[in-house]
């Protein structure tokens, strides 16, 4: 009886006592999902042109990251290494295009999917041997970014809003504006669409799949950089951030490996569910449960829509 | 030439169905057999036993059992370091509670614990399909993991964490815990794994394993010829969690000798899937090949640095080692994406058409 009022009542009544409190929880639920959204968009434009379910983003992530700290340790200017580091995140496409992906063509999706495995060990290898695996410092300042915070009085209480955060929401949502952007007006972005929909039709049609397959990891490697110095202002770079990668695997079968407004919903009710049940439900089982709280967001969800939310619809015919 | 099956004539139909029905694979089993529990006990040292052929022959195992998921089935799984941890944890809180019975019967109940697991774990499979359940199965990772850390019954309440193993003894010699030579410990893994191996190639020959196949071909299909999804899906994910959890219950008990969470983490979870992957996907020979392929990378990469005599720090060989595992598996997925099994049915063909080329 003890445990079904806690599990059922208590943490509503909490909320209903602190509202400020709530609002806190909601807020880092919403920065933590935009962030997950972040890395699931990259998982998703690849996942859409290529059908390869690209395990190594979660490396990019940080490699992107170390790539722009470490061209800045070594005397570049900020911006400049801001440049620099996508200049290399276009070479590493096109060569993850050449040696990987152009020999693996036309192979099940398990082994592409194996395949970026390779990539992870390899990225982490050279990282480490480059960068040193000691956490650094994200040069958040020089790149501009707000720090310190807003403190906003609310229901008698406060509510705290660090402007990182607040800058991070709105990169994210210009960023998937853009993409959007991208995907429905370009011509490169209807190429995209169309090696999305079939690879053979869109090949007939003069598409060159090389070529677009380029333009997407370089694409997701882009929007890993943009994630890098997020999360690496929000703590430090280093190879621990490679785990964010697991927490998007949610986000991503929440809202769909196809569609990119599912990556941004799904994140961020990822976020939110995270946090709210840490902060609320957490003590009763223990610490830790944001580990698989997740899971267990997405795995309800999915009993219901298996295709995630916001999924093409999986026909199946004989 | 050398392989030739030609001349041996099959008069019943049991000898055309036989496991073996040629005689060069008869003779070569019982050789390897024969080397592998005479021989290797003589000659190989305590290091070679205990450092590379035991933990190979338990990964096998581990692979066979997420082969038949993964390979057989067509059901993707990422679960398979939570899985082999349950029989693990299992093992150990049965040898607490049990401490009469034999070790080694308490590794195979094990494996119950952690077929039950899987059972409840594959329950979503039914509606979802492909990398959803992939990911979903992480669900189960975690979710484990996270079990092992948070609940200290599991490990007796023990300071450290961690699961230590009993000195257990069959035949009065120890088997278990510190004392066990290597040699006694790596007879008991091989006489496990080999007859687990000879139960899973019987069972995959047999109905079940057909009916297996057919939903990994295609799944509607195979609903349509009347196998029923459910109990065939539920029935894959029990046996291989099965193989998975004697395995983990071996890992701990017969080579590593104490563990924690952290042995049974999403990283064994990819070792394990990388191993059938490379080794070929639907074989069970493959499991071995991929087992002794990805074990002993590291091991010979490491001996390579060795020989060259290159002076390098010891980090800096940790991550040369790392770049060279992954272009490694990137290499032998583009050379071979059917896996090392299909490299060895390509040299069985060879040797049967030498010296002609076809």
């Amino acid at each position: 009886m003890h445990l079904l009022y806690m599990i059922f009542i208590d943490p509503f009544v909490q909320m209903g006592t602190a509202p400020d409190l709530l609002v806190q929880t909601l807020w880092e639920g919403l920065v933590a999902g935009v962030l997950y959204a972040l890395i699931a968009l990259g998982f998703v434009l690849i996942f859409k042109a290529s059908g390869v379910f690209n395990f190594a983003q979660g490396i990019m992530v940080v490699f992107a990251a170390l790539t722009l700290v470490g061209l800045y340790a070594h005397g570049v200017p900020a911006f400049l290494a801001l440049a620099m580091t996508i200049g290399v995140m276009f070479l590493l496409a096109l060569a993850i295009e050449r040696f990987v992906l152009r020999p693996l063509v036309n192979q099940p999706d398990i082994i592409l999917f194996m395949a970026t495995f390779g990539l992870t060990y390899i990225l982490i290898g050279f990282g480490e041997l480059i960068f040193g695996g000691d956490p650094k410092v994200m040069i958040a300042d020089q790149l501009l970014l707000p720090n310190g915070s807003y403190t906003v009085k609310m229901f008698g209480g406060f509510v705290q809003m660090q402007k990182i955060d607040i800058a991070a929401a709105v990169i994210a949502s210009v960023m998937v504006a853009s993409l959007a952007v991208f995907f429905q007006k370009t011509r490169i972005g209807r190429a995209l669409r169309a090696v999305a929909d079939s690879h053979r039709a869109a090949l007939s049609v003069g598409i060159s799949l090389e070529y677009i397959w380029v333009i997407v990891w370089f694409a997701s490697g882009i929007v890993a950089l943009a994630t890098g110095i997020m999360w690496g202002a929000r703590s430090n770079v280093s190879f621990a951030l490679e785990v964010i990668a697991l927490k998007a695997l949610p986000v991503l079968i929440l809202g769909g490996f196809t569609s990119i407004p599912g990556a941004i919903i799904g994140g961020v009710i990822i976020g939110v569910g995270e946090k709210i049940g840490e902060f609320y439900w957490g003590p009763l089982f223990g610490s830790g449960i944001e580990e698989w709280f997740a899971y267990v967001i997405a795995l309800v969800f999915l009993l219901f829509r298996p295709q995630g939310l916001f999924g093409e619809r999986i026909i199946e015919r004989i | 030439m050398f392989y030739r099956e030609a001349g041996q004539y099959k008069t019943s139909y049991q000898a055309d169905q036989a496991l073996f029905p040629i005689r060069q694979d008869q003779v070569g089993i019982i050789l390897i057999l024969a080397a592998a529990f005479i021989a290797v006990p003589l000659m190989a040292s305590d290091f070679v036993i205990d450092s590379v052929l035991i933990p190979v022959l338990i990964f096998s195992l581990a692979a066979i059992g997420l082969n038949l998921l993964t390979g057989y089935t067509g059901l993707l799984s990422l679960g398979t370091g939570g899985f082999m941890g349950v029989g693990a944890f299992a093992c150990y809180k049965l040898a607490t509670y049990f401490p009469g019975i034999n070790i080694v019967v308490l590794v195979i109940c094990s494996g119950f614990f952690s077929a039950a697991a899987g059972i409840v774990f594959g329950l979503p499979s039914l509606r979802i399909k492909g990398f959803y359940l992939a990911v979903a199965t992480l669900a189960s990772q975690f979710f484990l993991s996270w079990c092992f850390i948070r609940i200290p019954w599991l490990y007796n309440y023990n300071i450290s964490a961690s699961i230590e193993v009993p000195t257990r003894t069959l035949f009065g010699l120890p088997i278990t815990g510190p004392t066990a030579t290597p040699i006694t410990r790596y007879i008991i893994v091989l006489t496990i794994v080999a007859v687990m191996t000879l139960l899973a190639s019987n069972l995959i020959r047999g109905r079940i394993g057909r009916t297996w196949m057919a939903v990994r071909d295609m799944d509607i299909a195979a609903e349509l010829i009347g196998i029923k999804l459910y109990p065939t899906k539920l029935l894959a994910f029990a046996v291989s969690s099965f193989y998975c959890g004697v395995a983990g219950a071996m890992l701990v008990f017969l080579w590593l000798g104490n563990a924690e969470s952290e042995s049974f983490s999403i990283n064994q979870s990819f070792i394990i899937l990388f191993m059938v992957i490379i080794g070929g996907l639907g074989s069970l020979l493959g499991s071995y090949f991929g087992a002794a392929l990805i074990y002993g990378l590291p091991i010979v990469l490491r001996m390579i640095k060795g020989l060259l005599g290159l002076s390098i720090t010891a980090a800096n060989v940790e991550h040369i080692n790392f770049i060279t595992l992954g272009v490694l598996i990137i290499f032998f997925l583009i050379a071979e994406p059917n896996g090392l099994a299909r490299l060895w049915q390509i040299g069985k063909q060879k040797l049967r058409v030498w010296p002609f080329p076809y």
